[in-house]
């Protein structure tokens, strides 16, 4: 007699953990883009102005592949080359 | 430097070009040829009408004032778009399943189809957006007067006012143009999208081209440009805490509640999936948008002379340069921001006044407004392309009337505070099933008080409409009420001052109220809908809208007609379809069954817009609340007629029904009749037969005895010619071959002549007779003869019938207005009631047990007298004895 | 067998001819021209024979007719109906109630004499 598996859908598990970094994604955000205002006396310079787009192109890059595995996960019948290719061709001009 | 008259030609092409990019998509999308049209890269692309020439010109004005705080202004929607999954994508799913149209639309479609908050969120939105407007007008004709002839010096006022109004009345034109094309049912504009997103590439590209230029033209490469930076007079500058976390989340709130914003990221969707690409695309363009901010101010404050605009370096910076290219692209840049934001706030805003504000103003003074649906599409567009005409026509005028502050980042931050105030309610919408109407409501108002008071109207200056006392000392010196510094907090900057305290009111109200409140039946289900779209609609797996659709079908039919009614009803339906064991394919004829058996739980209307709201074909654009109001009202119309229909019918069966009995009691009169004729007939026929019978004998018969038989004999002929002629009187009355002989005569001298007529007849008992000879003395021209054959026939049914022990006849005249009138009243019991519909008909006897002289013909003899006579013969109800009342005219008209 | 008649009859003329025929025949002929108090007098006469119109002022001789045949003193008395309304189902009627001979008005003379003879005499 087959025993059921311990996880029986590890794709549908794999897309939840995805969906919950998609939800934790923008606290992350919240907090990169917070930080300098805890040192705000130092103020505007180069290291500061390059820490803020660093931070912002990483939350921009991460939302970018979560974007692209969540849309994989979730509509993995209806023609998943069009979006799969616009999503790695414009990965690769980004 | 490039030529002002140049510059306005390459302006011109450019909008040619904008103009043939929108018509050439739009004829693209009507042959229904979408393709890369529709892909999230157009949707991103169109989401940078975020960026308006506030952040093309403004941004780099804003970081040389205050440092680095510009960039909240991007962070927020980063934030907002990276973390779609929680508030965006539940957006643009109840966006597309509940078809909506504007903001507004969503608010007051949640709160249970509420009118009054569509018009309270469409006044904020028109109260936030047109400082927004005004905004891009000024920016747009500063721009143009950087390349102002430079001999004739800065521009006048005058030149910026006509220049203004001439880029007012063009944007005008073109969102007529491409914004009220069509009304789609789903409110999409692929003309006007299309032609934002070219806008979009050509300011980015502009922004970018200026950048580099200064960091590697000017500059000499990155390095040294943030050497530069470090080195220059904004290093250093620090940031205010409270100011960086209001205006991030300021941002963050305009992106989710500003109208333009919400018409291209919920109304202007094809797709969910572009969302998923927008998450990351768009905070990328703001990325790209932001990058070069700091460089740019950086450079222009060391470059250009001092008192020199930092609003325009991105333009002066290039010309200083002698990059007339350059500035010209950047120009364009700037010029594509402003037209961009314009028209789409100009069609979003136009949508909301338009369909709650025009539309229901209409409907409410035309009241058979709703059965003219033939107009209703004309009238909707008109009414749209007046709202946006009245929209720009607000901007120019706030341009006008604030004279064009030096500021623009000011401008915007206020009126992202103003519009933030729809946040709660939104939020709320999308999210908590306990928010009710009154809650939205009082959040609303509560917050966009403050803000006007704390923000808004102080911002025109002291004295202008805030007094410099007022703001100083609060109202009437309550100096805890002082608009800048609620509760003696002065230590905050204005801003963050109003957004704390505007926000927090909002809250307030909206949760306070919503949780003593009690929503109407029609705000729970929306709110139902609302919140969980997500249960309602698809889940996660597979988007295909028609799957979704037959589950939601099937959810909502569950709840109306019970669990297992609705599952055999799709069960059957999916075997009618050769789908066994499968939801039903959403077919037409699918949706009609289904229509049909739900109006039979919850009447059509209702079926109707219930299942067009869950197959997304009704009930949220205006004109589809138009064709339910409209099938409402034929509905309506149509179950009046029924009722007035039914009515008519048990009117027919009525006298259907009267007919028949009159019909069924004149046929046992007529065998009545007939055994009375025969009667009638028969028994003066007996004594003729036997008395000649004994005449022919010939017996022995004494002379007296022969006369009296033969008297007999005599007396019963005549009394059967009488009876025909009767008959023959009658039916010759009744064929209207009589003829009438006119003459004047006095009714006394006929009365008079009718009672000696009777009394030979007179039998047994007499009749007394009670009149006024003086009011019978009235002449009138009429066939005498006829009416005292009708007096006569009045006057001896009563000696016959009047059962009275004293019977008397009382006989009145009246001159009436239309004649005479004639009453013939007895003191008998009368004729009962059920016997009263058909004594004027002919063989009426009734059959009482009084003797009956004649054979029934007298009063239908009367009748066709009367008739003729163009008068009336009727019985009068309601009197003591017998009471027939003649009325006749005073002078006949011979003709008839 | 008595020789004696009630005739119950409205009309003045058909009394007339009728006495003369009967009188002549040698029989008392005693007549009521009304309904109500008609089977007062046939009980109170007791005649050997009623002459009956069927259209009487008052009472119906149908009626008449009907107490006639539930007396039992009179339930064999002959009666002779007369009656002008020549319908089948009068006659019908009559003869359900027990009349004795049924004749249409207007009649022969002969006739009702025979009759009255035919029943009178039994």
């Amino acid at each position: 007699m087959a025993r059921a598996p311990a996880f029986p859908d590890p794709e549908g598990y794999r897309r939840r953990r995805l969906m919950d970094l998609a939800r934790l994604l923008p606290l992350l955000g919240l907090c990169l883009f917070l930080l300098p205002v805890l040192d705000a006396d130092d103020g505007l310079g180069a290291g500061l102005l390059i820490y803020l787009f660093a931070a912002w192109f990483g939350l921009i890059a991460t939302a970018a592949l979560l974007a692209r595995r969540l849309c994989a996960a979730s509509a993995p019948a209806p023609d998943p080359a069009k979006p799969g290719a616009e999503a790695g061709g414009q990965e690769g001009a980004e | 430097m490039i030529s002002f008259d140049l510059l306005v030609a390459i302006c011109l092409v450019y909008v040619v070009f904008l103009f043939g990019v929108a018509f050439w998509a739009e004829r693209r999308a009507a042959r229904g040829r979408g393709g890369w049209l529709r892909s999230p890269m157009i949707y991103t692309l169109s989401l940078s009408v975020y960026c308006t020439a506030w952040t093309f010109y403004g941004a780099v004005g804003y970081a040389a004032r205050s440092g680095l705080e510009f960039v909240t202004i991007y962070l927020g929607p980063t934030l907002v778009f990276i973390g779609w999954w929680w508030t965006l994508r539940k957006l643009v799913r109840i966006g597309r399943t509940q078809r909506i149209t504007s903001i507004a639309d969503l608010i007051s479609s949640r709160y249970g189809k509420s009118n009054t908050l569509g018009v309270i969120v469409t006044l904020i939105a028109v109260v936030g957006t047109t400082p927004y407007i005004a905004l891009q007008l000024q920016s747009v004709t500063l721009s143009f007067a950087v390349f102002a002839p430079g001999g004739v010096g800065p521009w006048l006022a005058s030149d910026l006012n006509s220049a203004s109004l001439t880029v007012a009345v063009g944007l005008a034109l073109f969102t007529v143009l491409f914004g009220t094309r069509n009304l789609d049912a789903n409110e999409r504009h692929h003309g006007v999208v299309t032609a934002i997103a070219v806008e979009a590439v050509v300011k980015l590209v502009a922004l970018l081209a200026v950048g580099i230029f200064v960091v590697w033209g000017i500059a000499g490469g990155a390095a040294a440009a943030l050497a530069r930076i470090d080195a220059s007079a904004l290093a250093g500058m620090p940031i205010q805490p409270g100011r960086w976390a209001g205006l991030t989340f300021l941002a963050a709130a305009a992106i989710l509640t500003l109208p333009r914003m919400f018409q291209v990221l919920v109304v202007e969707n094809e797709d969910e999936r572009h969302l998923a690409t927008a998450s990351w695309a768009f905070p990328a363009y703001l990325f790209l948008m932001s990058l070069f901010v700091v460089p740019i101010a950086v450079i222009g404050l060391d470059e250009m002379p001092p008192g020199a605009n930092p609003d325009l370096f991105v333009l002066t910076v290039p010309l200083a340069h002698g990059h007339d290219g350059l500035a010209t692209l950047a120009f364009l840049g700037g010029f594509s921001s402003a037209t961009s934001m314009v028209i789409v706030a100009a069609i979003a805003l136009s949508t909301m006044v338009s369909n709650h504000i025009v539309m229901p103003l209409f409907l409410n003074l035309s009241r058979h407004g709703a059965t003219m649906s033939g107009d209703v599409r004309k009238l909707v567009l008109r009414s749209r392309r007046l709202s946006i005409a009245g929209v720009l026509l607000l901007g120019y005028l706030y341009y006008r009337l604030t004279g064009g502050s030096e500021a623009l980042a000011a401008i915007g931050l206020i009126a992202f505070a103003g519009v933030a105030q729809v946040l709660p309610a939104l939020l709320g919408a999308i999210l908590w099933r306990g928010a009710t109407r009154k809650g939205a409501i009082a959040g609303l108002l509560a917050g966009f008080f403050v803000w006007a008071y704390t923000l808004f109207l102080p911002s025109f200056g002291e004295g202008a409409i805030m007094g410099a006392t007022l703001l100083a000392e609060g109202p009437g010196g309550i100096g805890w009420l002082r608009p800048q510094a609620l509760f003696g907090l002065d230590g905050m900057d204005p801003l963050v001052h109003a957004v704390v305290f505007s926000i927090f009111a909002n809250v307030l109200a909206f949760v306070t109220v919503s949780l003593f409140d009690f929503p109407s039946p029609m705000e729970r289900l929306q709110g139902a809908q609302f919140v969980n779209v997500f249960d309602h609609s698809s889940a996660g797996q597979g988007w295909s809208q028609g799957r979704a659709e037959a589950e939601d079908l099937l959810l909502m039919t569950q709840r109306i007609l019970g669990a297992e009614d609705a599952q055999r009803l799709f069960q059957r339906a999916a075997a009618g379809q050769g789908r066994q064991g499968y939801l039903p394919e959403i077919t037409p004829e699918f949706l009609q069954q289904l229509e049909r058996v739900l109006a039979g739980s919850v009447g059509a209307a209702t079926a109707h817009a219930m299942v067009g709201q869950i197959v997304g074909r009704s009930s949220v654009s205006v004109e589809d609340l138009m064709a339910v109001a409209d099938e409402t009202a034929q509905m309506m119309e149509y179950s009046s007629q029924l009722e007035a229909k039914s009515e008519e019918l048990a009117r027919t069966a009525r006298q259907l029904r009267e007919a028949n009995e009159k019909l069924t009691e004149l046929s046992v009169q007529k065998d009545a009749f007939l055994s009375q004729i025969s009667h009638e007939l028969r028994t003066p026929m007996t004594s003729i037969r036997a008395f000649s019978e004994i005449l022919m004998e010939g017996a022995d018969l004494s002379p007296q005895e022969l006369g009296k038989y033969a008297r007999i004999i005599h007396e019963e002929s005549l009394r059967l010619t009488r009876l025909l002629d009767d008959l023959l009187d009658l039916s010759v009355l009744e064929n209207g071959q009589v003829t009438l002989n006119l003459q004047p005569v006095d009714l006394h001298d006929l009365i008079e002549r009718a009672l000696a007529a009777t009394a030979r007849l007179q039998g047994g008992h007499a009749l007394r007779i009670t009149r006024d000879p003086a009011a019978e003395r009235v002449q009138i021209v009429t066939d005498g003869d006829r009416l005292s054959q009708v007096f006569i026939n009045l006057i001896s049914n009563a000696q016959k019938y009047c059962d009275a022990s004293a019977p008397e006849l009382r006989i009145s005249v009246r001159s009436t207005a239309e004649g005479v009138a004639v009453d013939f009243t007895d003191n008998g019991s009368g004729i009962p009631q059920k016997s009263q519909a058909i004594i004027f008909e002919k063989f009426a006897r009734l059959s009482d047990p009084r003797s009956a002289g004649g054979a029934g013909l007298g009063l239908a003899i009367c009748r066709e007298i009367m008739l003729r006579l163009g008068g009336s013969i009727v019985y009068r109800d309601g009197r003591p004895g017998a009471a027939f009342r003649l009325t006749l005219p005073r002078e006949m008209a011979a003709a008839a | 067998m008595g020789k004696h008649v009630l005739l119950i009859e409205d009309e003045p003329n058909i009394i007339e001819a009728i006495r003369f025929i009967l009188s002549r025949d040698g029989w008392q002929v005693d007549t009521h021209s009304e309904g109500t108090t008609a089977f007062q007098r046939v009980s109170a006469l007791a005649p050997d024979i009623v002459i009956l119109d069927v259209m009487l002022p008052g009472r119906s001789g149908f009626d008449i007719l009907r107490d006639i045949r539930a007396d039992a003193a009179l339930a064999a008395l002959p009666v002779l109906m007369l009656t002008a309304k020549g319908q089948v189902k009068d006659r019908e009627m009559a003869e359900r109630m027990g009349v004795s001979r049924f004749m249409a008005k207007p009649f022969s003379n002969t006739e009702v004499l025979a009759s009255v003879r035919d029943l009178a005499g039994g």
